[in-house]
């Protein structure tokens, strides 16, 4: 993590006018009740057990509690001030659409990594990933993909010997 | 003293060796290039080292690690990038030095230093950590379960930012610790069926999204071009009259760092902070500091270095990572079939002393192989980042399927890079939620036994002595940490700003 100091930033401040909730707070918050809550609610489904002998939902479902409860203080604090650590980082928008491409990249790896093999799946994966380059076009992104599958063909394959098929059973490889 | 004997008879193998020096240098390739922390180095780079058998391959992660920690300051130094919290304070003085030309002796003085702290600070591991193993035998399961606690809150303390949310991040991690199948049960829990899932999740695929992707996406809401401040270094000797400044607060960085890097929770991001703090208070000119003082990049790479050292302890002893890194640690460590702990010292002594002896001789390496090479170094500081992260996610990719062919540890990385990155936007850090994430079955399970083994009495945890006070310790800690005068003089700290 860089915790570079910055100039206070616009965007991470408050919600809206001064007497607004702190947004990453709330929004920290509010993630943490949602999580809690489905752990909680999904060990439910467990055997919870005694004290004595703690079934598979009893910690869960303890664990779950204490984090709802810490995300509703930290949602009920968000009305109150503002993370100071929050409040100085510098934020840009959040880059949706490269945040796209990347887990795209990375789920397109996972899903056909078997059955094309690392070559032809990591071209397109390295591909995507650079698309998402700021002022990456798609021409520089091809080339970029074609260096580094060579790349990695040769670190995991050659020298690592990862026992990776380079072309998978969907190509006859 | 044997011991010390056998771990140099065993890391001296010419082919440990060699396995110490691909992995500094593959750490300090890894942790030069500009936003890779250490944490995310070591994560990478871990499915390599599952190559080897077990003492060569911590050996290996060992030098990755101090290779990634000097490559971090290289960034820190010369692009003002610091990869990790501890590296903030390096950058300060570091990057001002580099600026004025004097780049070669601030990353002498880094290596330097850190390699100083690194020897007295492996001298220290070795001194204490068979004692506290045998002392640390003696605990029960509700003893480990309270010291799992204590560390656990401890990292909080010790950590910067907000405390609840270290706290809530701390749980959420347990609770991600809890998917897979129980292990005393066998229900599989929040798998959804998923067979892939029994297991748990993967602790690297979690580390490298957490740490690598989750990164790579902050990164991209600016473009970034970070600014080389010179492409030669040179003059990387230092004066006379360097060595006569960085002597004292080399050594006082050691001191603070060996002390700070044994708590349960880590304390090197306190010990830079606090050492650099110190050697600004104690400075004849404290206007200097900030503008490209010496000692302020001495001082705190010296405790840096010194207490990622010492945080060996308690892992060696107790089985307890004290950050990220000796979380990914004992993920290792498991993975090679090794409960890390007080058993290793007598079960695997030439591992224990092995891997203590390389700690010493990957210092070694590094100020021989990293001055010489700062050439190359700071060729791959001038990588873009267009062609840095596609790398890196490639690296990510290969490296987390490769550990298990399991398509699902790498659609693990993208949901923890996601959940990760928004958290981190939020104002939560990631650390604390890998620290849980690896301690969580631990503290599960000797919860469980200790409440079987009490018949279900929960005053177990308060009436063994030993639990008993490493409970009030950490009550104490969270207290402190939540007291208002407490937490100004933590942002106090951390800001590294005082009057």
């Amino acid at each position: 993590m860089s915790t570079t100091p910055a100039a206070p930033g616009d965007h991470a401040g408050r919600l809206g006018g001064r007497s607004g909730p702190s947004l990453p707070d709330l929004m920290a918050g509010a993630t943490f009740v949602v999580l809690g809550l489905a752990f909680a609610i999904g060990g439910s489904q467990y055997d919870v057990g005694t004290a004595l002998r703690m079934g598979s939902g009893y910690v869960p479902i303890a664990l779950g509690g204490i984090l709802t409860v810490l995300g509703l203080v930290i949602v009920v604090a968000s009305f109150r001030g503002v993370d100071p650590t929050v409040a100085n980082a510098d934020r840009g928008p959040i880059p949706w659409q490269r945040m796209g491409l990347l887990v795209g990249a990375i789920l397109f790896f996972g899903f056909t990594v078997g059955g094309l093999g690392l070559g032809p799946s990591l071209l397109v994966t390295t591909f995507l990933a650079a698309l998402a380059g700021h002022g990456t076009r798609p021409g520089r992104a091809l080339v970029i993909a074609i260096g580094l599958t060579a790349l990695c063909l040769v670190v995991f394959v050659s020298l690592l010997q990862l026992r990776l098929p380079i072309l998978g059973d969907w190509l006859g490889g | 003293m044997d011991g010390i004997l056998l771990g140099l008879e065993t890391a001296l193998q010419p082919s440990n060796i060699l396995i110490c020096l691909l992995g500094v240098t593959l750490g300090t390739a890894v942790g030069v290039l500009p936003g890779i922390g250490p944490t995310a180095t070591v994560a990478l780079l871990l499915p390599i080292t599952f190559e080897f058998d077990p003492v060569a391959s911590l050996i290996m992660l060992a030098g990755i690690y101090y290779g990634a920690q000097y490559g971090g300051s290289t960034t820190a130094i010369l692009l003002n990038l610091p990869g990790e919290s501890s590296a903030v304070v390096t950058a300060l003085d570091g990057h001002q030095m580099a600026k004025q030309g004097r780049a070669g002796p601030a990353l002498a003085t880094a290596a330097l230093g850190s390699f100083f702290a690194g020897t007295v600070a492996t001298v220290l591991v070795a001194l204490f950590a068979p004692p506290l193993a045998s002392a640390a035998l003696e605990f029960g399961p509700a003893d480990y379960f309270s010291i799992v606690v204590l560390g656990l809150l401890a990292s909080i303390a010790l950590a910067s930012g907000s405390a609840i949310k270290a706290l809530a991040m701390i749980v959420l991690g347990l609770l991600l610790g809890t998917i897979g199948q129980d292990q005393f049960t066998g229900v599989p829990r929040f798998t959804f069926g998923v067979r892939e899932l029994y297991g748990g999740l993967d602790f690297v695929s979690l580390a490298v999204g957490l740490f690598g992707l989750a990164e790579i996406i902050r990164n991209l809401e600016h473009r970034i071009n970070p600014s080389l401040v010179t492409r030669k270094v040179q003059g990387l000797w230092l004066s006379k009259e360097d060595f006569r400044r960085i002597r004292l607060p080399v050594l006082r960085g050691t001191t603070m760092g060996s002390l700070l890097g044994v708590l349960p929770g880590g304390g090197h991001v306190l010990a830079s902070f606090t050492s650099y703090s110190l050697e600004k208070r104690i400075s004849k000119k404290p206007q200097e500091f900030g503008k490209g003082a010496i000692e302020g990049v001495a001082s705190p790479e010296s405790a840096n270095n010194a207490a990622a050292q010492t945080s060996f302890i308690p892992l060696l002893t107790l089985g307890l990572p004290a950050h990220p890194v000796m979380a990914l640690l004992v993920g290792a460590f498991i993975i090679q079939g090794i409960t890390p702990g007080p058993n290793v010292i007598n079960d695997e002594p030439e591992l224990f002393w092995g891997l203590i002896a390389s700690f010493w001789i990957g210092n070694l390496l590094l100020v021989m192989l990293n001055l010489p090479l700062i050439g190359l170094w700071v060729r791959m500081l001038s990588v873009p980042y267009s062609v840095l992260f596609p790398a890196i996610i490639a690296f990510a990719s290969i490296g987390c399927y490769s550990l298990g062919l399991n398509a699902w540890d790498v659609f693990a990385v993208a949901v923890a890079g996601v959940l990760g990155y928004f958290l981190i936007r939020w104002g939560c850090e990631a650390a604390p939620l890998l620290l849980g994430f690896v301690l969580g079955p631990l503290l599960e399970e000797n919860l469980r036994r200790a409440m079987i083994i009490s018949r279900g009495d929960p005053s177990v945890f308060v009436t063994r002595p030993i639990s008993a006070t490493l409970l009030a310790l950490a009550l104490i800690i969270v207290v402190a940490a939540l007291l208002p005068s407490v937490r100004k003089k933590r942002e106090v700290v951390f800001s590294g700003e005082d009057d």
